[in-house]
């Protein structure tokens, strides 16, 4: 049996959150600043850019969304500094200002007046004081519970409801009782299986906030929707793996938040928690725009079921896979973590499961590098509501 | 050794879990509510992680997995039966 209670090595940071990695950030505020961004990582060794497409034209909630995602990004207690770069001063500022509330370094730069050439020099400089700083810190002991952890499950097929996504929910029963905060999501593909969510809701208010962002996802799906969704849901993926309908992946994907784990309170995307306990975040379903959300909300670590083998990963939040299809582990055996493969045979049980995966947790909270670490994925992916102005 | 798995014995599926099987083999499945084995015959090749009927149904019968419903059959389906998107919908969507 695992003792939660030993500590792991994390880095604590000026807001008193724990996290698991040390990184320093080059967050370009828009699409045409990514280039300045890389630029600035290539000079500076030790930092890491995230490129992406959007931060334009945006208006109303979809704007709401970018600056949530992008400050939520840059708080993220694996982030240990962060330099801010956009083509204007105002929306750069924004994001400045919003990083700047955790209390760790954050400096922006805008381009406009001065071009990329003295942008990337000035933030360069900035850079290099700020890898210093990072490289500084030392990590501390920390508990368990003090470590913020998100769940979602890709590439899914029947072992996943038999096997890795029950494996995550041992172990999220087990981290809810040592009051750790934690999260699952994806609003459609709970589709099938609401009515089990909605009963495990804490109270009245959480059911009804729940059922309204479920009700909200499915109003966006019969809006625009051609058929009945095959080959999306369930994917190609999914059906290859055996997954026949919504239904069944659905009730499949629920069983990653346990047996006793009670849903605690309900998230809009990219919102952080106001407390400890088991949140619903509403989400995409597609594994990328989804973990950088669970990102951006404060997460520190994350649990991947996948059957048939999904492969992604996160700039700063580590992706743990778990796997109990023998065929998957055994022809993209590099991409999988913990391998539960012995559940489908009864050589090792859930609970014998569930602790393999907090294992796996814990070193890697201690610094281990996950499969999608070593293997360079760094799937930072926004999301968007609607179309630019 | 177990061959396929079914989560409840209510249930009108059980997912193969092994690579391999053929039309007409006999498999051993492990009921993991129950804790119980059965063995059933299959009547198609069935690739893991694929599904097989262990009751019969009807047409439009309501097809039962973890206790829940999965959606509905578009075509009667037997016991041993492959069981997936030829002949199971949603009723979702």
């Amino acid at each position: 049996m695992i003792n939660l209670n030993e500590k792991i090595y994390g880095y604590r940071r000026d807001n008193n959150r724990v996290g698991i990695r040390n990184y320093v950030l080059i967050l370009p505020v828009d699409d045409i600043s990514n280039a300045a961004c890389e630029a600035v990582s290539n000079n500076i060794k030790g930092t890491i850019a995230l490129p992406h497409p959007y931060g334009r034209l945006q208006f109303g909630e979809d704007l709401d969304l970018h600056f949530r995602t992008l400050i939520g990004t840059g708080s993220n207690p694996n982030v240990a500094a962060v330099i801010v770069i956009g083509i204007e001063p105002g929306w750069t500022q924004k994001i400045v200002d919003g990083i700047a509330s955790t209390g760790k370094p954050v400096q922006g730069f805008s381009i406009e007046k001065k071009g990329d050439i003295q942008t990337i020099a000035d933030a360069s400089k900035a850079a290099y004081d700020m890898v210093h700083y990072a490289t500084g810190l030392q990590r501390e002991p920390c508990d368990i519970g003090e470590l913020w952890v998100s769940t979602k499950c890709g590439e899914s097929d029947t072992t996943s409801g038999f096997g890795s996504n029950p494996t995550v929910g041992n172990a999220f029963d087990k981290l809810y009782e040592i009051d750790s905060t934690l999260l699952f999501g994806e609003t459609s593909e709970v589709t099938g299986g609401e009515h089990l969510i909605k009963e495990r809701c804490a109270n009245d208010a959480v059911a009804d906030q729940f059922m309204f962002m479920f009700n909200r996802y499915q109003d966006m799906i019969e809006r625009f929707k051609t058929d009945d969704l095959s080959e999306s849901q369930p994917t190609k993926g999914n059906i290859e793996g055996g997954l026949t309908t919504i239904e069944e992946k659905a009730l499949g994907n629920i069983q990653k938040i346990g047996k006793k784990c009670v849903v605690d309170g309900v998230l809009d995307k990219a919102e952080m928690p106001t407390s400890k306990g088991l949140w619903f975040m509403d989400s995409s379903s597609a594994a990328a725009e989804m973990v950088t959300l669970c990102a951006a909300s404060g997460y520190v670590a994350h649990l991947f079921p996948t059957g048939q083998g999904n492969i992604i990963g996160n700039p700063i939040l580590p992706v743990i896979k778990i796997c109990a299809n023998p065929r998957t582990v055994r022809t993209m055996s590099e991409h999988i973590d913990v391998d539960v493969t012995g559940l489908l045979n009864r050589d090792i049980n859930l609970d014998q499961a569930g602790d393999m995966l907090l294992e796996s947790l814990i070193h890697t909270s201690n610094g281990r590098m996950t499969a999608a670490e070593i293997l360079g994925h760094q799937e930072f992916v926004l999301t968007r509501l609607y179309e630019s102005a | 050794m177990i061959q396929f798995i079914v989560h409840d014995e209510d249930d009108s599926v059980g997912v193969v879990t092994v690579e391999g099987l053929k039309a007409n083999d006999t498999l051993t499945g492990w009921i993991m509510d129950q804790d119980v084995l059965i063995d059933i015959k299959i009547n198609q090749d069935i690739p893991i992680g694929h599904k097989i009927a262990i009751k019969d149904l009807n047409k439009d019968d309501t097809v039962i997995k973890y206790g829940v419903d999965i959606g509905r059959t578009i075509s009667q389906i037997k016991v041993g039966d492959h069981l997936h998107v030829h002949n199971v919908k949603t009723k979702r969507w």
